[in-house]
């Protein structure tokens, strides 16, 4: 076992992945100067045709990851902070998730988009975005979303070993959380495999990349209070482990979703509905959702902070689900 | 199956235009009746575009094309029953009745789509043309675009990207005056889209798209450059879509000049035919190269005709690798 950190995580997998399959290869703006610390000596290990800096031009690039994979590359696209995806929605939904469909299956896209979340650090609302729900609303396309360096380093694997394409979301606020990650072992964690991250009780609370961890901190406190919290983390949205997800509502009868995307439409939403849907039996309140409101992300840090799920905010939705009421 | 002329590539640019053509005269005419679903937008025409481009690749070579999609497969050689299939919407269609008529692509012969997000291609071509580079294969990619496509950004990436790599990409701008209703005029800067290539500093060519030998002569060049790893080369092809946008529609909706009568009587199949003539081949095997593309017409025809539709199953197939379960209350009623 070694220490090691989320940034880490992406890097060792990128490596190992590089290493293991030559029809592997990184894009993407700014790669070869290693700017988040994910391509640290990339360069000289896999020489510069297979660690490309692009134009600034994402759609170009994102279509020519699908393009290059139709060939039979893996391409793994660095779209560096996620708000970068949207010039890249016409290749990523009208190529990369339906070629496969339109074509009949004549057509094989297994590539990897990377991006990260790249909020809470006054970047304003251009740069803030967390919008993995948008894409889980475009069949076709996987998408993972790790709260830890080991989920990270193992669902990245699995990611760029994958027949078809997925996004990689990699929330900015775990960069620097470490893990004990294996040594010389292939860490390959299969995609829509879920994970209880804390077993509980009373409540299940399901959570979504860093939300996960502000979930836990808020269990923490709740067990002090005599709350039992189970937390729940997809790992994987789509496809998202709906087994998992129920068997533990199942036992609490309880579930709050947290996100810190914006609310409408959110993961939140959805595994609200999936709850809803199927398990209204076990269900002995409503199912919450602590998420980001419907507003922009603003510069100033003192209103931006207070607009993501808190541990406050978690720990007062468990109490009004669990029944106690919340301190005057 | 062995054809008229086989082996004979002058005669063998002669049959792919006549398939095309009559391919679409078939599917025009069945379309009006109801049999075909969905819009169906005819590449008649400019047949001399996709057939003179796609002679100048091989078969192993890459192509995206666009919603205007019957002509490019026929041109580059695809087999029409799967084609014919695929516009009846039948299981034995060419993208199993899931693309329909705006994307007949036959990834068998180098297709690697044909989008109906116009400049979509763009970036796609981009990157097959690096995947081949990366290989360290020989084999180049085609873009077919619109002028209307000219102007979306993503043509513009797919070329600033390939030329910036250079990369074995040839992106050939079939200019057919007009992007749906709008005339090339009012929608795209410039005389010419080709002079933009100056932007990326690669040559840029403008050929007459209704001269199948000069096209074919154009992309020659272009292919050639590719793949002695020289980067790509923008081609313009001035030529003319006969139809209207989509066929079928009730009321026309591209606004005719004065010129349309000149451009119907440079026919780019009549011109190659009477050139073919002129060079001592005998009007009876041309004939007999128009009878033979009538009946490989009838023979898809009937084909698609005799063919299943997909399961309904099907339409859960081919989202991801693994088929999709299909949802209890959606299967109830289906």
């Amino acid at each position: 076992m070694a220490r090691a950190t989320f940034l880490d995580a992406i890097r060792q997998a990128q490596q190992e992945e590089m290493e293991r399959d030559e029809r592997v290869f990184l894009m993407g703006e700014d790669v070869r100067c290693n700017v988040f610390g994910t391509t640290t000596n990339f360069v000289d290990m896999f020489g510069d045709e297979r660690v490309r800096d692009t134009p600034i031009s994402e759609n170009g690039f994102v279509g020519a990851a699908g393009g290059a994979a139709m060939v039979g590359m893996r391409p793994i696209a660095d779209v560096t902070i996620s708000s970068f995806l949207y010039p890249a929605m016409d290749q990523i939904c009208s190529i990369i998730a339906k070629s496969r469909y339109i074509y009949g299956g004549q057509a094989k896209l297994p590539l990897v988009i990377r991006s990260c979340l790249f909020y809470g650090n006054s970047n304003a609302a251009q740069h803030s975005d967390r919008p993995y729900s948008m894409f889980m609303n475009m069949p076709g396309l996987k998408i993972i979303a790790p709260s830890n360096a080991y989920d990270m380093k193992g669902l990245l694997k699995a990611a760029i070993r994958d027949d078809d394409p997925v996004l990689s979301f990699e929330d900015s606020t775990c960069w620097m959380a470490k893990s004990d990650i294996p040594e010389g072992e292939d860490l390959v964690i299969p995609l829509g495999k879920g994970d209880i991250k804390r077993e509980g009780r009373d409540v299940t609370i399901i959570a979504i990349a860093g939300a996960v961890n502000t979930a836990l901190k808020a269990a923490k406190e709740l067990e002090s209070e005599g709350i039992s919290a189970e937390i729940v983390d997809p790992r994987t949205l789509v496809p998202l482990d709906k087994e998992l997800i129920l068997q533990s509502v199942r036992k609490t009868g309880r579930a709050i979703c947290v996100d810190v995307a914006h609310q409408t439409c959110s993961a939140a939403s959805e595994i609200s509905a999936i709850i809803v849907e199927n398990e209204f039996e076990s269900l002995k309140g409503p199912v919450l959702r602590v998420t980001t409101p419907d507003t922009h992300l603003p510069f100033s840090p003192h209103i931006e902070k207070p607009l993501y799920p808190t541990v406050e905010r978690i720990v007062a939705a468990a109490k009004k689900v669990v029944g106690q009421r919340q301190p005057a | 199956m062995s054809k008229i002329g086989d082996n004979d590539p002058k005669l063998e640019k002669y049959r792919r235009m006549q398939r095309i053509r009559q391919f679409e005269a078939k599917a025009e005419a069945i379309h009006a009746q109801g049999e075909i679903p969905g819009a169906l937008h005819t590449y008649a025409g400019m047949e001399a575009s996709g057939v003179g481009a796609c002679m100048a690749l091989r078969d192993d070579d890459y192509m995206v094309g666009n919603h205007r999609s019957h002509g490019h497969p026929i041109a580059k050689g695809a087999e029409l029953r799967p084609l014919m299939a695929e516009l009846l919407g039948k299981k034995t269609g060419v993208c199993q009745g899931k693309g329909g008529s705006m994307h007949l692509s036959d990834f068998s012969m180098g297709s690697l789509g044909e989008t109906s997000i116009v400049g979509s291609g763009g970036p796609v071509v981009a990157g097959a043309a690096l995947g081949a580079k990366l290989q360290g294969s020989d084999r180049v990619a085609l873009c077919f675009f619109g002028d209307g496509a000219s102007s979306e950004g993503a043509i513009h990436e797919g070329m600033n990207l390939a030329a910036v790599w250079k990369l074995p990409a040839i992106f050939v701008c079939e200019n057919n005056r007009f992007g749906m209703s709008t005339p090339t005029s009012d929608a795209v800067a410039g005389e010419n889209v080709a002079d933009r290539a100056h932007g990326y500093g690669i040559p840029g060519v403008i050929v007459d798209g209704q001269d199948v030998d000069a096209v074919e002569e154009a992309v020659r060049e272009a292919v050639d450059r590719a793949r002695a790893g020289k980067g790509p080369t923008l081609i313009e092809t001035k030529t003319y879509r006969y139809g209207d946008h989509a066929v079928n529609m009730g009321r026309e909706l591209t606004p005719r000049g004065p010129e349309h009568e000149d451009w119907l009587k440079r026919d780019p199949i009549v011109l190659y035919r009477e050139r073919l003539v002129e060079s001592g081949i005998d009007e009876a095997t041309l004939d007999a190269i128009e009878k033979e593309a009538g009946e490989a017409v009838e023979d898809a025809l009937k084909f698609a005709r005799e063919s299943e539709y997909p399961e309904f199953a099907e339409a859960f197939d081919h989202v991801y690798s693994e088929r999709l379960p299909i949802p209890e209350d959606v299967q109830a009623h289906a």
